[in-house]
């Protein structure tokens, strides 16, 4: 869960590290009335992603004036598909230096990896494609935390001077940010040194992981929702991983790789999914709310049944599937593949209680929906 | 990773419903469990066996190689250490939605005291005949054969159905490893083909990736130096970007972790990556020759 950056600042000065002063404002007369108590200011977009400022989304203003006008053309814009409501209004800076500075986990070490870099304010990616010898990257160790020593010496080397102390001493707070908080990530670009010699961080990035949000509700309160459609909402709500896609062939899957799988083997075979849709075994009573969910998409022409139960029982979700079917008389086609822990029973069910027979090659039932979706279209 | 026969597994969490229903599964299997542990329940039995209060206390009282953890995913991190300090050879973990950070750490611990972790988030493993950890069909005949075929999968289901096909293309299974569908995992795909290489049983095997991080890709590398012949499917070709498909680690972000980069990956290895794990059997046909 990512957060917007007036969200995510407060995380940083809870730990230590310096932020400019800041009001949030959702109007131009607002963003008027913050600058006239911060005095020269940076209106900048609020939204849940970056490259705000390629987007346009960031402007400096001098005055009250330039502050409504600036907030004026920034409130309402689309930044990657995100439609800005509200601006942070945020003095401006004295900077002397820019850094780049970083708490991530990396999944290729297992832990966190801490990145710095003297080549601040610029995308971290264009820097390392061009020169990654000038980001510094420390793996740390989370049960010991941050070596302070070893972290000046890690920096020792990149021409800081006087400066090695105060960053080292900001990354050192970065990290507690992202042990503190169940952080996946935690990103300052950039990290100013300014003339009088303090380091203050002018933008966050803040990544929530999503099972750590699940003991810090306070906090995931504070992040941005994950965009979603009404139908991604109400699979949501249901406690069902719902995501809409663009095809025609409906999909009803248990367990992740397989569902992903039938929507692979659909595109394969010259289709389209209209859905991702995973039900397990303990899922199995949302049978009703799930079919009823994946028909409720617009363009779909056709069902896919795949279950390929090892946990979960193939009987019990087909039973869920037939029940609702049988409730809610859908008059699409349906096709049904069914392998794995009591699929005879399962079979019997589609067989008996919906005339019906399951396709014993998930490919061929594949085909069929494929070749059902193109006829009703 | 491979689970021996003669290896004793420690089950923590075995008087929840999960717990105790998998246990007697495991026990009927010829899993050789020798304890649980609930702190609340100790002294007690459960599936014939003793509850202990730790694994500290179950490798006191007899010992054992492997832990199992059928623990809630807050809880996951205290135990894993437990069974780290305990001595544990191995630990297969079943939960999931274990904070990321609980993860690293207890990995951390492991990977220094030499232990092995499987999952999290696994459905286990399972050496066909002998012995299982984890939950998985393996009384379907249909499912699990004794045979040669070593199967590598972080997902069950995907798993499943590709130990289907090698039956009915009259092979079986030497070993499934099920290595779990987070983003952060104890033995990696890389891990679990370097296991199955060296296992003597094993003779050909399936390797099922999937979207989102570099497994795939690392364990191309190791690929490319084996005699062993390897069939591949990846999940997730379909998959848009940026969407958590289901399980924690399956998104792609930006061009890492996309289906294009690991079939490239694994093709220039010389590992034959399908289209559909439907044709599985008559690939692995071709490359056993």
């Amino acid at each position: 869960m990512n957060f917007e950056e007036h969200a995510a600042k407060p995380l940083l000065a809870a730990a230590g590290i310096a932020v400019p002063e800041s009001a949030l404002a959702k109007t131009p007369a607002d963003a008027a009335a913050a600058a006239e108590k911060i005095g020269p200011c940076v209106v900048k977009a609020q939204v849940p992603t970056g490259k705000r400022g390629k987007a346009g989304g960031i402007k400096l203003a001098g005055s009250p004036a330039e502050a409504e006008a600036a907030a004026q053309q920034i409130i309402g814009m689309d930044i990657a598909g995100n439609i800005v409501s509200q601006v942070l209004v945020e003095a401006q800076a004295d900077i002397a230096a820019e850094y780049y500075a970083c708490v991530l986990t990396d999944a290729a070490s297992k832990g966190p990896l801490m990145l710095f870099s003297t080549e601040g304010g610029m995308d971290i990616e264009e820097v390392a494609d061009a020169d990654p010898d000038k980001i510094v990257r420390m793996p740390i160790d989370i049960r010991s935390g941050v070596d302070g020593g070893a972290l000046e010496s890690a920096l020792s080397g990149l021409g800081l001077g006087q400066r090695v102390a105060p960053v080292a001493g900001a990354l050192a707070k970065l990290y507690d940010v992202y042990v503190g908080n169940d952080a996946d990530l935690v990103e300052i670009n950039p990290l100013i040194a300014t003339g009088a010699g303090d380091i203050v961080a002018l933008d966050c990035k803040f990544s929530l992981e999503d099972s750590g949000a699940n003991r810090r509700a306070e906090l995931a309160a504070q992040g941005a929702p994950e965009k979603l459609t009404e139908l991604e909402t109400r699979g949501r709500d249901l406690g069902l991983r719902y995501i809409e896609l663009d095809g025609d062939v409906g999909v009803l899957a248990n367990g992740a790789g397989l569902t992903m799988t039938t929507m692979d083997v659909i595109r394969h075979y010259g289709g389209e999914p209209s859905n991702f849709l995973e039900i397990g075994g303990e899922a199995y009573t949302l049978g009703k709310p799930a079919l009823e969910l994946v028909l409720s998409n617009p363009n779909i022409k056709c069902l896919l049944v795949n279950f390929c139960g090892a946990f979960a029982r193939t009987d019990v979700m087909t039973e869920g599937i037939v029940n609702a079917w049988m409730e809610l008389k859908p008059t699409l086609p349906v096709f049904f593949t069914i392998h794995g822990t009591n699929e005879e029973e399962a079979v019997a069910l589609v067989r008996d209680r919906l005339g019906m027979e399951p396709y014993d090659l998930m490919d061929d039932a594949v085909k069929a929906a494929v070749v059902a979706a193109k006829e009703a279209s | 990773m491979i689970v021996q026969k003669n290896e004793r597994v420690l089950v923590q969490g075995i008087t929840g419903k999960q717990g105790a229903f998998w246990t007697e599964r495991m026990q009927a299997y010829g899993t050789k469990i020798m304890g649980g542990v609930n702190p609340r329940k100790a002294g007690t039995t459960v599936c014939d066996v003793p509850v202990y209060a730790s694994a500290v206390e179950a490798a006191q009282d007899g010992g054992f190689e492997i832990a199992a953890m059928f623990i809630p995913p807050m809880l996951a991190k205290a135990a894993a250490l437990d069974a780290i300090e305990a001595g544990a050879k191995g630990i297969v973990c079943l939960t999931e939605h274990i904070p990321v950070q609980d993860v690293m750490y207890f990995l951390a611990a492991a990977r220094e005291a030499g232990t092995w972790v499987i999952g999290p988030n696994t459905t286990g493993v399972v050496t066909a005949g002998e012995s299982f950890v984890g939950f998985m069909p393996v009384f379907n005949e249909r499912v699990f054969k004794p045979g040669n075929i070593g199967i590598i999968s972080r997902s069950g289901s995907l798993g499943t159905l590709v130990c289907m096909k090698m039956v009915e293309a009259g092979y079986g299974t030497s070993t499934f490893i099920g290595i779990g569908g987070d983003p952060i995992i104890g033995s990696t795909t890389r891990d679990a083909l370097e296991a199955l290489d060296a296992d003597e049983r094993t003779k050909g095997i399936v390797l099922i990736g999937e979207i989102g991080g570099e497994m795939e890709e690392d364990a191309a590398e190791y690929a490319a130096k084996m005699d062993k012949p390897i069939v591949a499917f990846i999940a997730g070709a379909a998959s848009p970007p940026g969407k958590r498909m289901g399980h924690a680690g399956a998104i792609v972000m930006g061009d890492r972790g996309t289906y294009a980069s690991k079939r490239k990956a694994l093709e220039a290895a010389g590992v034959n990556v399908l289209d559909t794990p439907s044709s599985v059997g008559d690939a692995m046909r071709e490359a056993m020759g």
